[in-house]
C-alpha cells in the first residue's frame, strides 16, 4: 500500500538511509509491480508536457465564457518592464501560474497536478526554480517523486478533488505539494519538506470551491498564483527552520474535515461564493 | 492512488471529469463499435448536461468517436473534424434514470450499418465506467483489456470461456456475468492482466454457444 502518512515515509527515509524521493519512488513501483525505468520514463514525459505547455502560451486565446486569457501575457510583460514588486523570479512563478491557468481554460494540452483546474502551481514552481536556480532536470525530475508523494498522502488522509474538500483539496493541494519538493531540493530533509507542505497547507485552508458559472474559469486560474507563491513562501519558512506547531499528517486530518463541513454550495457546485455574487450570476445567464 | 494518478493525465483541458472523461468516453465507443461513426446520437445526462457546454464536454465526445485520445491537441476543432470525415452527429440533453450525474448515453450506427448502444460516466480524474452496453446493464473501465463476450444463457458456456483462457495463458483480473432480462442473452466482461491476441478472439468466436465477442484494448494504437 502507499504511504498512509508522511511521518511513515520520513521513518523510512531514516531506516534505509535512502532519500526521500526513492523511498517515495520504491514505494509506488512494488505497488504498482512496474520498474524504475518505466517510471522514470513516465515522470520525464509529464515534466515535459508542463515545459511544451509552458512553452506554448497564446496571449490570444481565450476560454468559452471568453473571460479566461491575456492576463499571463500582462505578467510577462511586467516582469520584462521590471514593474512587479514581488521582483523577477516571483514574477516568472506568478506568469507562468497564470499562463498555465489560462492554458488549461481555453482547451489546451496540460498535465493535472494533482487536478486540471490547480494545474498551473506545480509547473510554475518547477520551470522557474530550474532557470533560476540551475537545478539540473534530474534532480527536478526527483523533487516531482516528492511532490508526488506528499500529493498521494493528502489523497488518502483528505482528498485531492474540489467537488469532495472544496479547492484546499485542490490549490492547497498542489501548494503543499510544490512546497515539499522546493524544500526538499534546498535541504535534502525529508522532515522539513514535509513541515513545508504542512505550512502551505495551513495557509489555505477552508478555501472554497466557488467557480463562476460552474466552469473551470473565474476563481480558478488566478488561485494558481496564490498557491504557487504561497508554495515558495513555505518552503522558505521551513527551510529556515520554522516547523509547523500542528502536525503535518494532523493538518492534513484538518483539511479533510473542513472539507466535510463545506457546504455543498462551496464544493464545485457553482452555486456559493463569487459564483453566487450578482456579477457571477450574470455571468452565468448570459453563457 | 498512485503516483501517476495524482501527477497527471497530460489532457485537454479543462475538466478532468467533463474533458478528459467525455473523450475516453467517447473513444471507447469508437473502439466498441470498432470503426469511425457515420451518425452519432449523444444525450448528455446531469451535469454533463447542464454544464458540459462550457467544458467543451461536447467537443471531446466527439473527438473521441473519432479516435482521438484525451490528450489530442485537435479536441477543441473536433466539430469540424467531424464534418470533414462525414460524421453526422446530434447532441441533445436526456434524463437518464440511476446513473452517476456526469452520464451520456451514445448511439452509434457504422458504415457497415453496426450499431452500438452504451451509457457511460465520468468518475472523475478522467476515470470512466461504462454502465450498459447495447442494453445490457454492465460495468467496466476500460483500464484493462476488456472482453465482452455475448453469450447464450445455457450452462457451461462460462467454464468453456474460462478454461480456453486459462490454456492460453490469459490472467483474468476482474470477471462479471449479466444477462439481460428479456431474452436468452448472457454477457461476460472480462479484464485481462495481459492483451489477448488475434487468433484467441478468433478461437474464442469458435466456441460453442459464444454469439459476439467484443475487444477493446485502449493501448493499443
Ligand atoms: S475553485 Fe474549484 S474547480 Fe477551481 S481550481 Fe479550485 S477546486 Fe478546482
Amino acid at each position: 500500500m502507499a504511504f498512509g502518512a508522511l511521518e511513515e515515509i520520513v521513518q523510512e527515509c531514516e531506516k534505509t538511509g535512502l532519500p526521500l524521493w526513492k523511498v517515495i519512488m520504491q514505494e509506488d513501483l512494488r505497488e504498482r509491480d512496474a520498474d524504475q525505468k518505466e517510471s522514470m520514463e513516465r515522470m520525464e514525459t509529464l515534466y515535459q508536457a508542463m515545459r511544451d505547455a509552458d512553452e506554448a502560451y497564446d496571449k490570444d486565446m481565450r476560454s468559452a465564457s471568453r473571460l479566461v486569457g491575456g492576463d499571463g501575457y500582462k505578467l510577462q510583460q511586467a516582469v520584462e518592464n521590471k514593474t512587479t514588486v514581488c521582483g523577477s523570479f516571483i514574477g516568472k512563478v506568478m506568469m507562468r501560474a497564470m499562463k498555465m491557468g489560462e492554458c488549461n481554460a481555453c482547451m489546451r494540452r496540460i498535465v493535472a497536478a494533482p487536478t486540471a483546474g490547480s494545474c498551473g502551481v506545480i509547473p510554475a514552481v518547477f520551470l522557474t526554480y530550474e532557470e533560476e536556480f540551475g537545478e539540473s532536470k534530474e534532480r527536478m525530475l526527483q523533487a516531482l517523486y516528492v511532490a508526488a508523494g506528499i500529493g498521494q498522502v493528502i489523497a488518502s488522509r483528505a482528498s485531492i478533488s474540489g467537488a469532495e474538500g472544496g479547492c484546499q483539496a485542490e490549490i492547497g493541494s498542489a501548494s503543499a505539494m510544490a512546497a515539499g519538493a522546493i524544500a526538499w531540493l534546498r535541504t535534502g530533509d525529508a522532515g522539513c519538506a514535509m513541515h513545508a507542505s504542512a505550512i502551505a497547507m495551513k495557509g489555505l485552508l477552508g478555501l472554497a470551491c466557488d467557480p463562476v458559472a460552474g466552469l473551470v474559469e473565474v476563481t480558478c486560474v488566478k488561485r494558481n498564483v496564490i498557491g504557487a507563491v504561497n508554495a515558495l513562501t513555505s518552503a522558505d519558512m521551513a527551510c529556515a527552520g520554522i516547523r509547523s506547531v500542528i502536525p503535518p499528517d494532523e493538518v492534513f486530518d484538518a483539511m479533510a474535515d473542513i472539507g466535510k463541513l463545506l457546504p455543498s454550495s462551496l464544493r464545485e457546485t457553482g452555486e456559493g461564493g463569487l459564483a453566487a455574487t450578482p456579477r457571477g450570476r450574470q455571468i452565468a445567464r448570459d453563457l | 492512488m498512485n503516483l501517476f494518478d495524482i501527477l497527471g493525465p497530460i489532457m485537454v483541458g479543462p475538466s478532468s471529469s467533463h474533458t478528459a472523461g467525455a473523450a475516453r468516453i467517447g473513444f471507447v465507443g469508437y473502439r466498441l463499435l470498432g470503426e469511425t461513426p457515420v451518425k452519432a446520437k449523444i444525450e448528455l445526462h446531469g451535469s454533463f448536461a447542464s454544464t458540459g457546454k462550457g467544458h467543451g464536454t461536447d467537443k471531446a465526445l466527439v473527438a473521441g468517436l473519432l479516435g482521438m485520445r484525451p490528450d489530442d491537441i485537435r479536441i477543441p476543432r473536433s466539430f469540424e473534424i467531424a464534418r470533414e470525415r462525414g460524421m453526422a452527429f446530434d447532441i441533445t440533453s436526456v434524463y437518464l434514470k440511476d446513473v452517476h450525474p456526469n452520464s451520456v448515453r451514445l448511439t452509434l450506427t457504422g458504415k457497415s450499418g453496426k450499431v452500438c448502444t452504451m451509457i457511460a460516466s465520468s468518475l472523475g480524474g478522467g476515470r470512466i465506467k461504462v454502465c450498459s452496453l447495447d442494453g445490457i446493464e454492465v460495468s467496466f473501465s476500460g483500464e484493462y483489456p476488456t472482453l465482452i463476450v455475448n453469450n447464450e444463457d445455457k450452462p457451461g458456456c462460462v467454464t468453456r470461456v474460462t478454461s480456453l483462457l486459462s490454456q492460453r495463458g490469459i490472467n483474468i483480473a476482474t470477471m462479471q456475468l449479466y444477462r439481460d432480462t428479456r431474452g436468452g442473452e448472457a454477457v461476460m466482461v472480462i479484464e485481462c492482466d495481459q492483451g489477448v491476441p488475434e487468433p484467441f478472439l478468433q478461437e474464442l468466436k469458435a466456441l460453442d454457444g459464444i454469439e459476439k465477442v467484443t475487444y477493446l484494448n485502449m493501448e493499443e494504437e
